[in-house]
């Protein structure tokens, strides 16, 4: 099913007599497989609002992604919180709308200063599991009227309800960004380096060590940037090499992306953890042979591990139950997706709490059931 | 404003209670003396008072826990209190509640430089949190005006902003984790010094749940390095609706600045009579401050100030030193004071889009004549949060419902524009039954079907919020 409209979602979902598999443009393929008939917001298309003065997009679940990003592009202004395209990485096609990485909470490298899709979200329409039409938040950057079921369904993976419009906070694009970089680093050392930069002044937009190799990133006015630059160079980041504007911007495109596992065969686990708990965790996981990206500082985990058993979801899980954090499998084969809860299991009270919710917002359990596990 | 009836069987019980509630806590942690109990009769909101049943100060999550675990069993609702600097009536209590006070919750209890938080207990108020790490070049963004006072528990229930949101969000963005205990008395950890939920984001919904979901105990704030420094321009304007292009034009041009407040001219009058900061008598007078090193801050003022000459400015002054940053600040700073030493006033929180600006301030005007009260607007333009100041005299008789009536018109409109009734302060019990004109009946069902799921009993702060008529059924229960 492919409705046009908020009503016919609405009435689509109303009739629905069995599970439904939600999905924006199919293209974050995560979670649990879902046995049900498909139902996609693609079709709900459109800007419904964009003022750029106010710095607030408003716009239908299933407008593709990169005309968002082309509109917002024109007036000088981005999504700031850096949604990446994982079609590479999980080899998939179809095309990225907006709803899905709000659904999915998407959000890259620039997460650690500007913040995540949850954070840019303003407002939500969406169909819960009855067929009701149910709005939240609004269209202004400050709102503390009643619950904010916003941040809710930032993230919900359609097990909520189905979005048809999202509002959205949007920013200006920087003049200009530049990246110094340091190769010879070990991720000790890296993370170490990291957090002298998040600590300093200079307003560090990413901090990340991909294919061996340091990151950290300043963005905004031309004068300011190699102001901040240079200031990191000669201070904290001491024999780090800058690198400006195209090739800056390229190496967090593959970051954001995730190209360096792209073209590689494996599972590959997302990772939250404390920043400084990065290194030592992929140092305990040495028996599955990982390989690492490590971005936000060293607290996001990228973890490509061969596909064999429970791709590590063991060893992984009981190390983390000790650190704090939490990991999701994002990409596996079905198998493993079937066998392995891919989303981190939530201690008892927690996973209560959000069955609970299942319960009220979808009382027949028809919503992407058993996506994000039981 | 109207109350549920206090439960009769419940004050009939006070002594039982309050002997049960002696039992888990330490000497002189449960306040019972009617006398006593008079000090957590209201909080900012002052025009609405009842001393609750007693109240309780708790220094620990368990000893939290006990107390929640005994008012369960009893039926008892609780009021959760941070520091009582709510001005919309979040800790008003009723006679038959216990108000649960952070007070005693002040401790820091890490702070962890390298990962950029720091892990505190929620009573402490939110200036000594910038306080614990400020020696190490550090600080935590979120600054209500009531800093000094108020407590990070109260700022994660209203999900508290600051003039400084523009660009550091508000309390919700720089949020981490939380100990949280349950309505049954049950201690939930969610979220930690990592970023982001691996299941639903629970902790998204709990910050801004004005103590209806759980009393948060302990909590886990992002904190940011200073910047090197911060200066700002103040520019004058003989029109709102210039002053109201020209925030629109500087956001536009891609330059985020960490504040732009705004005055109309009954707050420009009042202020410079009270404070004599020098400001020009004009319409609309605008606030930008823009961090970073000097030439940074130099390059950013220098094109604020560009954009700014394209709308002819009757003023235009920008600061060169601490001392005359501190001027431009004074006035501002010193707005509600003044308005107060003017009259009594009702202090409004709607958010608009910053579009609608123009036209919200002239029918602003045009009510304040029909309703024969004057106000003053000083508010956050960056973000469209304004702050209607309406001018009463509580001591003539019809005068705050007039008051009342005038605000909750204001707030109407604000809704109609596009925006919302409350941007930092919470609904409390003072826009409670607004609550109709933002959201349909099915909108706040959902709502209250999230409380049913934290708090089946509904026995937490359950007169707030929602409109008592959409709660009866579920309070009674």
């Amino acid at each position: 099913m492919t409705p046009t409209t908020e009503t016919e979602l609405a009435e689509a979902i109303a009739a629905a007599n069995g599970p439904l598999r939600i999905r924006g443009g199919g293209t974050r393929d995560i979670g649990a497989p879902v046995d049900g008939a498909p139902l996609t917001t693609a079709g709900l298309t459109g800007v419904t609002l964009y003022e750029p003065g106010a710095l607030t997009l408003v716009v239908q679940a299933g407008t593709p992604l990169d005309e968002v990003e082309a509109l917002l592009a024109a007036e000088g202004q981005r999504l700031a919180f850096e949604p990446g395209d994982m079609r590479a990485l999980l080899g998939t096609e179809g095309t990225p709308t907006i709803g899905g990485v709000i659904a999915t909470n998407a959000s890259g490298p620039r997460r650690i200063q500007a913040g995540a899709a949850r954070d840019f979200c303003l407002g939500v329409r969406f169909v819960d599991g009855q067929g009701q039409v149910l709005k939240n938040g609004g269209r202004v950057m400050k709102n503390v009227t009643g619950y904010d079921l916003v941040k809710l369904m930032t993230g919900s993976w359609g097990t909520l309800g189905v979005m048809t419009e999202v509002s959205l906070k949007v920013l200006a694009i920087p003049e200009t960004e530049a990246t110094l970089v340091c190769a010879d680093e070990s991720a000790e050392t890296a993370v170490a380096s990291m957090a002298a930069a998040l600590g300093s002044p200079f307003d560090v937009t990413g901090a990340a060590m991909m294919n061996g190799q340091t990151m950290i990133r300043v963005e905004g006015l031309e004068q300011s940037v190699a102001y901040r630059a240079k200031a990191l160079q000669d201070g904290v980041l001491q024999g780090f090499d800058i690198v400006e504007g195209a090739a800056s911007a390229r190496m967090w495109a593959d970051l954001r992306d995730l190209t360096p596992f792209a073209g590689k065969e494996g599972a590959v686990w997302r990772i939250s953890v404390k920043p400084s708990d990065g290194p030592a965790l992929v140092r305990e996981l040495g028996a599955l042979s990982p390989e690492a990206i490590f971005d936000w500082g060293g607290g996001l985990v990228w973890l490509r591990v061969a596909d064999e058993e429970d791709a590590g979801a063991q060893m992984i899980r009981n190390d983390l139950s000790h650190m704090g954090g939490h990991a999701t499998l994002v990409r596996a084969s079905a198998a493993t997706r079937a066998a392995v809860p891919v989303f981190h299991p939530e201690p008892a009270p927690l996973a209560a709490l959000s069955r609970g919710l299942r319960a009220k917002f979808d009382p027949r359990g028809i919503l992407n059931p058993g996506l994000m596990g039981a | 404003m109207q109350m549920p009836t206090p439960n009769a069987a419940i004050l009939a019980r006070k002594d039982q209670i309050v002997k049960r509630l002696q039992s888990v806590l330490p000497e002189g942690a449960v306040v019972h003396d009617p006398f006593e109990t008079r000090a957590y009769e209201c909080d900012a909101l002052t025009a609405y008072k009842c001393p609750p049943l007693c109240a309780v100060l708790p220094a620990s999550t368990a000893e939290v826990s006990a107390v929640m675990r005994i008012c369960h069993e009893e039926g008892v609702p609780v009021v959760p209190r941070g520091a009582g600097t709510s001005l919309a009536g979040g800790a008003l209590p009723t006679a038959d509640s216990v108000i649960l006070g952070v007070a005693r919750l002040n401790d820091v209890l890490e702070t962890d430089f390298a990962n950029r938080i720091i892990r505190v207990q929620s009573g402490r108020t939110n200036l000594s949190v910038t306080g614990a790490v400020e020696e190490e070049g550090f600080f935590y963004a979120p600054d209500p005006s009531s800093q000094l006072a108020c407590a990070i528990a109260g700022n994660i229930a209203m999900n508290s902003g600051g003039a400084h949101c523009l660009k550091y969000g508000v309390t919700t963005n720089n949020l981490m984790g939380v100990t949280m205990v349950m309505a049954d008395g049950e201690v939930v950890e969610i979220g930690g010094a990592h970023l982001d939920a691996g299941g639903l984001d629970l902790l998204g919904l709990i910050c801004g749940s004005e103590g209806q979901l759980g009393i948060v105990t302990e909590a886990t704030l992002r904190i940011l390095a200073k910047p090197e420094g911060a200066r700002p321009v103040l520019v004058g304007f003989d029109s709102n609706e210039v002053a109201g292009h020209c925030v629109s034009d500087i956001i536009k041009s891609g330059i985020l600045p960490v504040a732009i407040e705004f005055m109309d001219r009954p707050c420009i009058r009042a202020t410079e009579a009270f404070a004599g900061a020098g400001y020009p008598d004009c319409e609309a007078l605008l606030i930008i401050e823009v961090e970073g090193s000097e030439a940074e801050i130099d390059d950013q003022l220098s094109r604020i100030v560009e954009i700014a000459k394209r709308h002819n400015p009757v003023e235009l002054r920008e600061s060169t030193s601490a001392e005359e940053s501190a001027k431009i600040w004074l006035g501002r700073k010193s707005a509600f004071g003044a308005m107060g030493q003017i009259n009594d006033y009702m202090c409004l929180d709607g958010t608009i889009p910053v579009s609608e600006l123009p036209l919200v301030l002239r029918r602003i005007g045009e009510m304040s004549k029909e309703y024969g009260l004057d106000v003053g607007n000083v508010f956050h333009a960056g973000d469209g949060n304004m702050h209607p100041l309406i001018l009463f005299d509580a001591n003539k008789p019809g005068d705050l419902e007039k008051c009342e009536a005038f605000g909750a018109d204001i707030l109407k409109l604000c809704v109609e524009v596009g925006g919302c009734l409350t941007g930092e302060h919470g609904v409390g019990v003072e826009k409670r039954d607004l609550m109709v004109s933002q959201y349909n009946q099915s909108d706040l069902e959902i709502q209250l079907a999230v409380k049913d799921v934290f708090d089946p009993d509904w026995l937490m702060n359950p007169a707030k919020v929602f409109p008592l008529s959409t709660t009866e059924t579920r309070r009674a229960s």
